[in-house]
């Protein structure tokens, strides 16, 4: 895979973690190859661009399903009964926290917080955010999302 | 003054259906001007319609994507109205977050219509020494949690002679239960950076930088094009200089809102905290002079300058001038973004602006997983940042979470704790054992299988951390734990000497009993129960029982509950 893209920013290494962001970006995730290819242009060695990836939260290292599911489990959320909307979507998906559907259709994941704690409890799908939810409106969200395909 | 309709389409605002009901507007009201504002604080009534006329303003909470309803709002029907409750708007204090939700947030010439860069023109007008004194004489201290005065801070980065200096702001807001700063960068981006750009007069700064979490899309969306629209106006050229403004992207590491740890990051560097000194003001960024204030403290700076240093102290109590803005969030009829004098007491931001039912609240929690909880006896207590400290608790950032009566204490400190034992860098043993050891014995406890020894551990260790960890995040691990134990011992006994959960919560301390006198025999339990727990008598096996609330959700007669567990 190209990573032209890289050339947009500038070859120094503090821009190192803006570089990782637009290949996960582009790519979904951060993959073995990506490592090298940042390494490279960045000019530091492939361990330290390792030793970023796993220090910051926001990077994958293995591919993500189509539809993104983070349940916050910030303060505000925990307390509105987070734990239990995360078991939900689980059951309904059969799947754990922090894996992939088989299908590759949904990754499920905990973050700490979506900063809209006055609705909470909250998840958010690709990015849009979906609040004040009970496990009705969780089981729906979750189908709909299914016959989307 | 013709009618204007303003929408809150901040991120909450959006979640809650802003978008639909902005969209209908559009389509069916062409003829009515619509305005996008940011968070208008009120969070509980979203999505939220403001209509501005030539009488005042009316409001409309939880306002539906619908023609003839909005019809309605546009004509001001009164009897679909929502009316702010008199109290919150007596108890605040409107300074900071004057503008929030009032203009629309990237529009540079709506803010300058309302005294937007009037502040930067005033200082432009003083020497930088002098802009530095009236933040000094002003007593703003630190919003970020610590409380270091600001002004002093400034007058270190202004005393230093370099060729780059750099003054950061730090957008990193991890707490979480916060949502302060968000709001601002959100709805006021252009506050945000005037006071960025006063700093950078006042200190003689050549680079100010924005350091955000990239979990806040829309604050970056709002701050670059208030950049760019600065970079316009020429509002970033002094006499002597240009000074360049950008954006870095945090990448989620809680450790990263720690001065140094920041520093690191912003170089691409794992986000590890440093000793100190050197202090970030003597070498910082790349090695340069910098200096890093939070994105509050500088929404404050416009309005300091603006009114003057004497003016804003005038507000607050002795040693914590000014205002605060709260997230008011959790257990709590009306959440959302409060602006307070510093003083006021928490009674009267629970009860009056929150609305909560004093008999239905047992503590709050203020400063996240740093601070610490404030048992319901202690509300009398005014909202500084020495009172709050002298209960074990912080002022934090702003995140201010109610916990209800039917919450327990207990694996409320073990969430605090199993977020920062993975939040812990690793670099200081203390820190990243001592928290994981705190996080296992609480996991421990409120499975059911505590000891009396494991509070005594808990209550050893917790110190030694404090001690032993070279910064705030370990220096304050310990306090969710420390302070539930102060003014809720009795909590943590019962779940250890009677394997009783009080507040019916921790799951393996309870069972699911369905009471047959009520029941109906709808079935629906049965058909929503997800591991066939419950047989056709309608009894629960609670041995396969999950505890997932299924069924206490969908049972239509309430006659399923939780109870004590042996």
């Amino acid at each position: 895979m190209g990573y032209d893209f890289l050339q947009k920013i500038p070859q120094e290494k503090s821009y190192l973690i803006k570089g990782l962001q637009l290949v996960q970006k582009k790519q979904g995730y951060i993959s073995d190859d990506s490592i090298r290819a940042c390494a490279e242009y960045f000019k530091v060695p492939e361990v330290e661009v390792e030793g970023v990836v796993s220090f910051y939260a926001q990077f994958k290292r293995t591919q993500p399903g189509k539809y993104q599911i983070c349940v916050c489990d910030g303060t505000a959320c925990h307390i509105k009964g987070a734990p239990l909307v995360l078991d939900w979507i689980a059951t309904e998906l059969d799947v754990k926290d922090g894996e992939t559907t088989k299908d590759g259709l949904f990754s499920l994941e905990t973050v700490a917080c979506l900063g809209c704690c006055s609705l909470a409890p909250v998840i958010s799908i690709n990015g849009e955010v979906f609040g004040k939810l009970d496990r009705k409106a969780v089981i729906k969200l979750v189908k709909d999302f299914k016959a989307r395909g | 003054m013709s009618k204007r309709v303003k929408i809150g389409t901040g991120s909450c605002g959006l979640a809650a259906g802003a978008g639909d009901v902005l969209k209908v507007l559009r389509d069916e009201f062409p003829d009515v001007t619509v305005e996008e504002v940011g968070c208008l604080g009120h969070c509980y009534a979203e999505p939220l319609i403001e209509v501005e006329t030539e009488d005042g303003s009316f409001y409309f909470g939880e306002v539906k994507a619908n023609k003839d309803y909005l019809q309605k709002v546009i004509n001001i029907d009164r009897s679909i109205c929502t009316d702010f409750s008199e109290s919150r708007v007596d108890l605040e204090c409107l300074k900071v977050t004057a503008l929030v939700g009032k203009i629309p947030p990237t529009d540079i010439d709506r803010y300058i219509e309302n005294d937007g860069y009037s502040a930067l023109k005033k200082a432009l007008s003083m020497t930088p020494e002098e802009v530095v004194n009236e933040v000094k004489e002003a007593g703003l201290r630190g919003r970020g949690g610590g409380g270091f005065p600001t002004g002093l801070k400034w007058s270190f980065l202004a005393a230093k002679d370099a060729e780059r200096k750099i003054v950061v702001c730090n957008a990193d807001e991890g707490d979480p239960g916060a949502f302060m700063d968000r709001s601002l960068m959100e709805s006021v981006p252009h506050q945000v950076l005037e006071g960025m750009l006063i700093c950078a007069y006042a200190t003689g700064a050549t680079e100010l930088i924005i350091y955000c979490r990239a979990e806040y899309p829309m604050a970056i969306e709002h701050l670059d094009i208030a950049i760019k629209s600065i970079e316009a106006h020429g509002l970033n050229k002094f006499s002597d200089r240009t000074v360049s403004i950008r954006i870095k992207e945090g990448a989620g590491a809680f450790v990263c809102g720690e001065e140094t740890a920041l520093i690191h990051s912003l170089e691409g560097k794992r986000g590890m905290p440093r000793f100190r000194p050197p202090f970030p003001t003597d070498s910082g960024y790349l090695g340069f002079p910098t200096m890093i204030n939070n994105v509050e403290t500088f929404g404050n700076i416009p309005v300091l300058v603006r009114e003057g240093s004497e003016a804003f102290a005038s507000v607050g109590t002795e040693k914590s001038k000014g205002t605060k803005i709260f997230a008011l969030a959790g257990d709590v009829k009306y959440p959302g973004l409060v602006e307070v004098p510093m003083g006021i007491t928490l009674k009267e931001i629970v009860y009056d602006i929150g609305g909560v039912d004093p008999n239905q609240v047992k503590a709050v929690q203020t400063g996240g997983p740093s601070g610490g909880c404030i048992p319901a006896e202690l509300f009398d207590t005014p909202v500084d940042y020495d009172s709050l400290n002298s209960l074990g608790a912080i002022m934090g950032s702003g995140g201010l979470i109610v916990i209800g009566k039917n919450r327990c204490m207990v694996e409320t400190s073990r969430y605090f704790l199993d977020f920062t034992h993975r939040e812990s860098c690793g670099k200081c043993t203390f820190c990243r054992v001592g928290t994981k050891r705190m996080f296992e014995t609480l996991e421990r406890i409120t499975a059911g299988e505590g000891v009396t020894e494991d509070i005594d551990f808990l209550e050893d260790i917790g110190p030694k951390i404090k001690a032993g960890s070279l910064c705030g995040l370990g220096q304050t691990a310990p306090n969710p734990v420390l302070a539930t134990l102060r003014y809720f011992r009795d909590e943590f006994e019962a779940h250890v000497i009677d394997k009783n959960c009080p507040a019916l919560e921790c799951n393996a301390l309870v069972n699911v009993n369905i009471d047959l006198k009520n029941c109906i025999k709808c079935r629906l339990c049965i058909k929503n129960c997800a591991v066939n727990a419950i047989d056709d008598n309608f009894v629960v096996d609670n041995e396969v029982c999950t505890r997932c609330n299924s069924c206490i959700e969908v049972c239509p007669r309430s006659c399923i509950a939780r109870v004590e567990g042996k």
